[in-house]
This record gives C-alpha cells, sequence and structure tokens, in this order.
C-alpha cells in the first residue's frame, strides 16, 4: 500500500508481543509459583525467577495432594477430568452422528418434531436447571459415578446440526452408487458416511474435549466423593478460606498441570481446533 | 432442505434418533419442566408438603432488592467483559492481519488461552493479586492503590471482569482474525487509493465490513459472560465480599446450596431459561443470514 509499511509492521509486531506477554504473565507466574517455597510466597516476597522445588512440589502435587483438608493425590483427579473428557465428547459424537444420520436420509413421523425437540436443547444449558437436573441424577443413583458425570452432559444440538449440515452436502450419487452396490442403511453409513465425516468429527472432538475437561459446576454439585473429584473441582477445593493454610506452589501446580491437556490439544491440532470451532458456532 | 436420496426403513430411523432423544428427555425436557413446576409452588419449612402459588415465587423475587441487584451487576459484568474483551482482541487481530513474519507463531501464543478451565483462570488471578501475597498486588501497593479485593466489593467485581475478559481474549481474536481475512484485500487497496489514511480506513471500510462478526460475538460473549463465569467467580469471591460479585447464575446456585426457598430458585432458573432463549434467539437469526467468517 501506500504508506510507509516498514515503520507500521513494526507497531504490529510490537502490539502483537505485548498482546502476547499478557495473555502470558499469569501462566508464567504460576509455574515460577509452583517451583517456590511455600513459606517465601505466603510472606508476599515471591520472587519473580523460578526457584528450586520443582520435583519437590510436582511430586507431591501428583502422587500426595495437599497435606491440608483435601488429600486427594492430583493424578487421580486428572484421571476422573480424563474419563469425564473422553465420555462427554465420544459420546457426544457418537448419539448426534447417528442421530443426523436418522433426520437426513429417513422419511419418518414426527421427523421434524424430533428435530425441533433436539434443536431447542440449544437454549437449556445445563447451569439453568441445575436443581432438578441434579434430583434427577440422584434418583438414577447416579451421583457419584461416571455415568452421572457425563450423560447429562451427553446431548448436543450443536453436534447434531453440524453433522446435518454436512451430510446435506454429501452428493446423492454416492448413495445411489453403494446401492447398486447392493448396501443397505448401516453398511452406506459405515462404509460411506463415516469415512466421509473423519475430519468433522477430529474438528469436533478438539472442542468437545476441551469442553468437557473444563467442565465445573456440574461435577462439583453431583461429586461427593473425593475420589471421584475433576481436576477442576479439586483445585477449587485446595484454596482454604484461611489463607495461611494454602499450599500455594500445589495449588499452581495443580494449576498448571490442569492446564496442560486442554492447552495441548489446542496448540498441537491447531488446525483442526480452529474448524471446529468456527463451524461449531455456525 | 431435503434429500432426494434416501433409505426406506420404518424402524431403523427410529432407532438412530432414540438415544439422542432419551438423553434430551430425560435430562433437558423433564428437569426443564421440573423448574417451572417448581416455580409455581411454595414448599413449607420442612419440605414436607408444597401448594400451588400462581406467580407468587416471581412476585416475591422481582420485589427483592438483592435479586433486582443481581440483573443489575450480570448485566453490568457482561458489558464490561465483552467491550474490554473485544476491544483488545480486535487490536490484536488487525495486527495479526498484516503480513507479517512470523503470523502463524503469533496465532498460535494467543489462542491457547481458550483451553484454560473457568477455575483455573480464577486460581491464578487471585494469586497474582491476592492481597497479601499476589505478585501485582505488591505494586498496585507501592503505587499507593489500597487493594484489598477481599474486602472492597468493587475491586472484587474489577477482579473478576479483568479474568474473565482475559479468558475470552483469544476466542474473540480467532474470530476477528477469520472475519478480517474474509475481506478481501483489493477493497483496503481501493480505499487507500482514494487517499484515506489507515485509521480512516479502519472505521470507514474495515469495522463496518467487520459489523456481522462483531455482533456475532457480542451476543456469544454476553452468553458466556452469563454462564461460564461461574467458575471464576467461585474460585475467586464465592460471591463476595458481601454479594457485590453474585450474579443470576450464582445466585441460582447459592441459594438452592443454602436450601431455603426451592421455588424462588426454580423461578430464577425459569427467569434464566427466558433470557438464554432470547439470546440464542438472536444468535439464531443472524446466524442464519450467513455471517462471513
Amino acid at each position: 500500500m501506500v504508506e510507509d509499511e516498514g515503520f507500521r509492521r513494526y507497531v504490529a509486531h510490537f502490539i502483537l508481543w505485548i498482546g502476547i506477554a499478557i495473555v502470558a504473565f499469569p501462566v508464567y507466574i504460576a509455574i515460577v509459583a509452583s517451583t517456590q517455597d511455600n513459606a517465601l510466597i505466603a510472606n508476599g516476597q515471591m520472587s519473580l525467577l523460578p526457584g528450586g522445588h520443582f520435583f519437590e512440589v510436582y511430586y507431591q502435587t501428583i502422587f500426595v495432594g495437599t497435606s491440608g483438608s483435601t488429600r486427594e493425590p492430583v493424578y487421580n483427579m486428572m484421571l476422573n477430568s480424563l474419563v469425564m473428557a473422553l465420555l462427554i465428547a465420544v459420546g457426544k459424537i457418537a448419539i448426534s452422528i447417528i442421530s443426523a444420520y436418522g433426520i437426513v436420509y429417513f422419511r419418518f413421523p414426527f421427523r421434524m418434531p424430533i428435530f425441533w425437540i433436539i434443536f431447542i436443547t440449544l437454549m437449556l444449558p445445563v447451569e439453568v436447571r441445575i436443581y432438578p437436573t441434579y434430583k434427577i441424577v440422584a434418583d438414577l443413583h447416579m451421583l457419584d459415578s461416571y455415568a452421572g458425570l457425563a450423560l447429562p452432559l451427553i446431548a448436543s444440538a450443536t453436534a447434531t446440526l453440524l453433522f446435518r449440515q454436512f451430510f446435506m452436502t454429501v452428493p446423492d450419487e454416492l448413495l445411489e452408487a453403494s446401492r447398486i452396490d447392493g448396501a443397505g442403511p448401516l453398511r452406506f453409513f459405515w462404509d460411506t458416511l463415516l469415512p466421509l465425516s473423519r475430519t468433522n468429527m477430529a474438528a469436533l472432538f478438539v472442542i468437545l474435549f476441551i469442553l468437557g475437561w473444563n467442565q465445573y459446576l456440574w461435577p462439583l454439585l453431583i461429586t461427593t466423593r473425593d475420589d471421584m473429584q475433576t481436576i477442576q473441582v479439586g483445585i477449587r477445593k485446595m484454596i482454604t478460606t484461611t489463607d495461611a493454610l494454602t499450599e500455594w506452589p500445589v495449588v499452581m501446580a495443580t494449576a498448571v498441570l490442569a492446564m496442560l491437556p486442554p492447552v495441548f490439544v489446542v496448540v498441537a491440532m491447531q488446525k483442526l481446533f480452529v474448524r471446529g470451532l468456527v463451524e461449531a458456532e455456525k | 432442505m431435503q434429500k432426494q436420496a434416501i433409505f426406506q426403513s420404518k424402524l431403523l430411523p427410529y432407532a438412530l434418533v432414540a438415544p439422542q432423544l432419551a438423553i434430551v428427555l430425560i435430562f433437558f425436557y423433564w428437569p426443564a419442566l421440573q423448574a417451572v413446576i417448581q416455580s409455581f409452588l411454595l414448599q413449607d419449612a420442612f419440605g414436607l408438603s408444597s401448594s400451588f402459588v400462581w406467580f407468587d415465587n416471581y412476585i416475591e423475587l422481582f420485589k427483592d432488592a438483592a435479586y433486582f441487584e443481581a440483573i443489575v451487576r450480570t448485566f453490568f459484568f457482561s458489558f464490561a467483559i465483552a467491550v474490554s474483551s473485544l476491544s483488545f482482541a480486535l487490536l490484536l487481530a488487525v495486527m495479526a492481519d498484516k503480513p507479517l513474519r512470523g503470523s502463524m507463531l503469533y496465532r498460535t501464543l494467543l489462542i491457547w488461552p481458550y483451553a484454560v478451565a473457568p477455575p483455573v483462570v480464577g486460581v491464578l488471578w487471585i494469586f497474582m493479586l491476592h492481597p497479601s501475597l499476589g505478585v501485582l498486588a505488591r505494586y498496585l501497593r507501592n503505587m499507593g492503590v489500597d487493594w484489598n479485593p477481599l474486602l472492597d466489593g468493587n475491586q472484587a467485581a474489577t477482579l473478576i471482569i479483568l479474568a474473565a475478559a482475559w479468558k475470552q481474549i483469544s476466542y474473540n481474536f480467532l474470530f476477528f482474525l477469520a472475519g478480517l481475512q474474509a475481506i478481501p484485500k483489493s477493497v483496503f487497496e481501493a480505499a487507500a487509493i482514494d487517499g484515506a489514511r489507515p485509521m480512516r480506513r479502519f472505521w470507514t471500510v474495515t469495522f463496518p465490513l467487520l459489523s456481522p462478526t462483531i455482533f456475532f460475538l457480542l451476543v456469544v460473549n454476553i452468553v458466556y459472560a452469563f454462564f461460564d463465569t461461574f467458575g471464576i467467580i467461585d474460585t475467586m469471591t464465592r460471591g463476595g465480599p458481601g454479594t457485590s460479585t453474585v450474579t443470576l447464575v450464582y445466585k441460582v446456585y447459592s441459594d438452592g446450596l443454602l436450601g431455603g426457598n426451592l421455588g424462588s430458585s426454580a423461578a430464577q432458573s425459569v427467569i434464566l431459561m427466558v433470557m438464554v432463549i432470547v439470546l440464542t434467539g438472536i444468535q439464531f437469526r443472524f446466524v442464519e443470514r450467513k455471517v462471513t467468517y
């Protein structure tokens, strides 16, 4: 363009680095704090440089937990979070893809009402129906279980809409062709449609895994046993109201560990993640 | 839209939609219906019997000053979070949209906070700004600010808004960047040849072309501020000091937890549902008109 682009580029680089610094600073502080001595932090004299307690603190965090009220080792919380996130992601994709298949490729009575019933759930986030849902899960004896953690969050209008939209773009000729080959509806789904949906499924998986891993309010309510706790709930319980008792290095190490899997997924699968995000919002 | 090529089968389609339908009916519609019914009931102190009271719970709620405050607070929080996060993200996206060396690296370094869970965001920020041990609180005090969000309600609210806006930067950045990249470069070049300076180009060309994205993000950010800030509030302030950081969702949770008034809690849920339906409706109507990302 017409102006002095060289100077403007320096400004752009500069502003972007400031943005990155602002975004990264809290995490840097957490990493630094997780390598320091608790007494130093409690005195308000935390250094901005890493301390020498890295292995000690992370060993304690992962295998022992805090020595205070919740003694749950963090590896167990991470395991619970992992199971929950995988159940939600895989479960959502599975039930959404088959229901979208049913709605797109078949004509049957109540097809549209069923579609609308699924669609309207877009408007009922778990937060607004939290206590009645809690009661139902309790009545079904699913408190403190993986089923109770995952099932109420598994239905997904968004994923169903996404697969429906994608199936609409699949050319009709494919179905005709597989029909000539003698394939029935299940065969067509398995041999043709599923392989075609692979990238969509992967992109959705990335988004849903993060969504599941980061759940908070629901697991907070329905898990009462410490060994069923997810890492997001566990970290909140580590901050005791009497500040003197909070073991900040362990809390910060837990925060770092809680961030690792989803951040890793976002960075490693950047392309799929962006695609999944933009499509899911459409 | 309808597919031309379809299968003929009487039972199979029902089997295919059955799992989704079962989950939706058991975990979505049944509890939502329960909430609506409950909101018309008044339970005695022991929860043994209940009577039908029509809209009494709602009327009580709107007469309650604390509820009114929570509504105002929620909207204020949403607005503050959306505006601060959107403007900062837009600035970064405009910069990252320039043909810069290492733009992929910038993108990667800016999008990861999307993946950080709200309670973790809360923990990170309360630690930095904790009055007695926070690193940033130390600087604030040295600058002469009487910083104590554990006692000062306004400071606590500022803290929540900062943390919530911080988390949302990456999401807004991504959508802004996608929106900017969808604008043909020739439009800018034409404006430049016409003699428009960069700032003017931004306000007369980029901003209007980006307005669908801005509106979309505004709605998404408000929904985010309504619901996803729960984890941030619960880890940072637990609604305190006093009730200075209690939002509508937090109030449903804390009122229900104390177990005082089930009818009121249910009425609050129903009001929230209506708000979500309106917001989703706006978002959907808008998305239907095909936003260019």
